[in-house]
């Protein structure tokens, strides 16, 4: 006989692990089934936890989650040829007790979560992929098959957390393909280090981390973003791009990331580290127009799998977590009130997400994929503009400000009409208003 | 110069390798060497997996595959590459991800 459940989560991610976590703990019935050995043994983030989303979910989590730094410097760059021009923002009031934002290694944070997940209740298997989705004659969706022998499980729900390539939902044509400029790939690798060389170079104690987002000369004029963290031991440096760029420009992820290794400002902040890992993922950059169906008779989707991502902010793993969170509660709602998880009833899983930050903030960010795709001067001409125009200033060489002042507006202008100026401050200025 | 800093950057990495059992393959080779101009896949898998042979076509070796997906989103146009995750437990197994 086929084991039933009153739901099905595929994925052991952060969403997936809030939702079946959450789900356990409102005392359903509940099977999580993970590919990895182990849960985050297939998981790739920068990585950046933001506390809030979790602590709504496990209010105690600092007591043993594993957490590397908590941030209390932000700073933004746009990388020139050899230099950068950019903002710091520091406070020691991120050196509360209840810091705001924690670096973490994902492969340790996941597995503590999960082991969260398997105390609450809920059955983990691991090492299983989840083949396809199960479905009636009139669509309604009633289990999984794996690729175990005898592999087919049955629920009341399937939850969706299998991540950025979704396949289980582009399979059942409950999700359109991805497109190349909704998915950028990132490429990372982890660097241990001496951690008073952390210390030293980001003028930290303790805990305390610096994250580093940059932008700029290094993508080469593609849409993308790099970063670099401090974790407690290691550093993590990645950049991503757009895939539909790097298919056009003919360029290799991992150049990038060498160019960005050996960038003049970055290279003495990574000395004498010590590469312990290469790792590549997608992250979903299409934003609210891409977020596909996200519930239907029987199936809700979360996290990556939704397009739960806000590129604008480099936020995903809180998304992703809330909308864990919203799923299971929607399931726990139902099952008290006895309704079935029909599409009607399912609908206040969208309805919880479009009340909350996770829509409202994309939604917010609606045109900003189209205007970067359009704009690659943000991506190349800008990040030089600006370094350029500092080094005109801050050189102490026998010309007059006046001067100056009109040799760097020229370059703007030279570079990039006035009108041109002016439509992209609009632009901007209009998709993050 | 860069297919051998790819090849030391995948030998950081633990694969738990599903021997002779590839979860991505290539469905007509044909297709690839005749209607492909471009083959984004050899110069987009961040892992390399991607390689042109003398005939003008794309060879594909997945074992040092990081399970991505570039190479299934890339190929769409042509729907030329078969794409599943490894069997469960196989494939990439990230120590810090």
């Amino acid at each position: 006989m086929v084991e039933k459940f009153d739901a099905i989560v595929v994925g052991a991610g952060p969403s997936g692990n809030s939702a079946a976590y959450t789900l356990a703990k409102g005392g359903l019935k509940v099977l999580q089934i993970e590919r990895g050995e182990y849960s985050g043994s297939k998981n790739v983030q920068g990585a950046i936890m933001y506390a809030d989303a979790l602590e709504r979910i496990i209010p105690d989590f600092r007591d043993d989650a594993p957490l590397e730094r908590h941030i209390i410097e932000q700073r933004i760059w746009l990388l020139g040829d050899d230099s950068y021009i950019g903002t710091n923002y520091r406070s020691d009031s991120f050196n509360s007790e209840r810091p705001n934002r924690y670096t973490i290694i994902r492969a340790q944070f996941d597995k503590w979560f999960n082991e969260k997940v398997r105390e609450a209740g809920a059955l983990v298997i691991c090492e299983t992929t989840v083949t396809e989705l199960l479905r009636d004659a009139n669509g309604k969706v009633y289990g999984v098959r794996t690729d175990r022998e005898n592999g087919e499980v049955h629920a009341d729900v399937v939850i969706m957390a299998d991540g950025v390539n979704a396949l289980l939902a582009r399979r059942a044509d409950l999700q359109p393909e991805l497109p190349p400029e909704n998915a950028a790939l990132a490429v990372k690798e982890i660097h241990f280090i001496d951690p008073a060389l952390i210390e030293q170079r980001f003028q930290v104690k303790g805990d305390e981390g610096v994250v580093i987002e940059m932008m700029g000369k290094v993508t080469g004029g593609m849409v993308g973003t790099a970063f670099l963290y401090t974790n407690k031991e290691s550093l993590t440096i990645g950049i991503g791009c757009l895939i539909s760029d790097f298919k056009e420009r003919g360029i290799a992820p991992y150049k990038l990331l060498e160019d960005l290794k050996n960038h003049p400002v970055i290279k003495p902040l990574i000395q004498g580290g010590e590469v312990k890992e290469y790792a590549g993922h997608l992250i979903p950059e299409g934003g609210y127009k891409a977020v596909p169906q996200v519930c239907g008779d029987g199936w809700m989707v979360v996290g990556d799998a939704a397009h739960l991502n806000n590129a604008a902010h480099r936020e995903g793993s809180n998304l992703a977590m809330t909308s864990g969170r919203f799923a299971a509660e929607t399931l726990i709602e139902l099952k008290k009130q006895g309704k079935a998880p029909v599409a009607a009833n399912l609908a206040l899983y969208k309805k919880k997400l479009d009340e909350s930050f996770v829509m409202k903030d994309l939604k917010k960010y609606k045109n900003l994929p189209e205007i970067m795709h359009m704009s690659p001067q943000f991506f190349s001409a800008y990040p030089d503009l600006l370094n350029g125009a500092a080094h005109n200033l801050f050189t102490v060489d026998n010309v007059d400000k006046k001067t100056k002042e009109n040799q760097i507006l020229k370059s703007f202008a030279k570079r990039r009409s006035l009108f041109g100026l002016v439509g992209d401050a609009f632009k901007l200025a209009r998709a993050f208003r | 110069m860069s297919m051998i800093k790819v090849e030391d950057k995948l030998y950081q990495n633990r694969y738990i390798v599903d021997e002779n059992r590839p979860h991505i393959y290539i469905k007509d080779a044909e297709v690839c060497a005749s209607n492909c101009k471009s083959q984004p896949c050899t110069f987009c898998c961040p892992a390399n997996c991607y390689t042109k042979d003398d005939a003008g076509g794309v060879n594909l070796v997945t074992d040092g595959c990081l399970e991505c997906g570039t190479c299934r989103v890339i190929c769409q146009d042509h729907g030329n590459v078969s794409w599943n995750y490894p069997r469960g437990g196989y494939g990439i197994s990230y120590k810090f991800g």
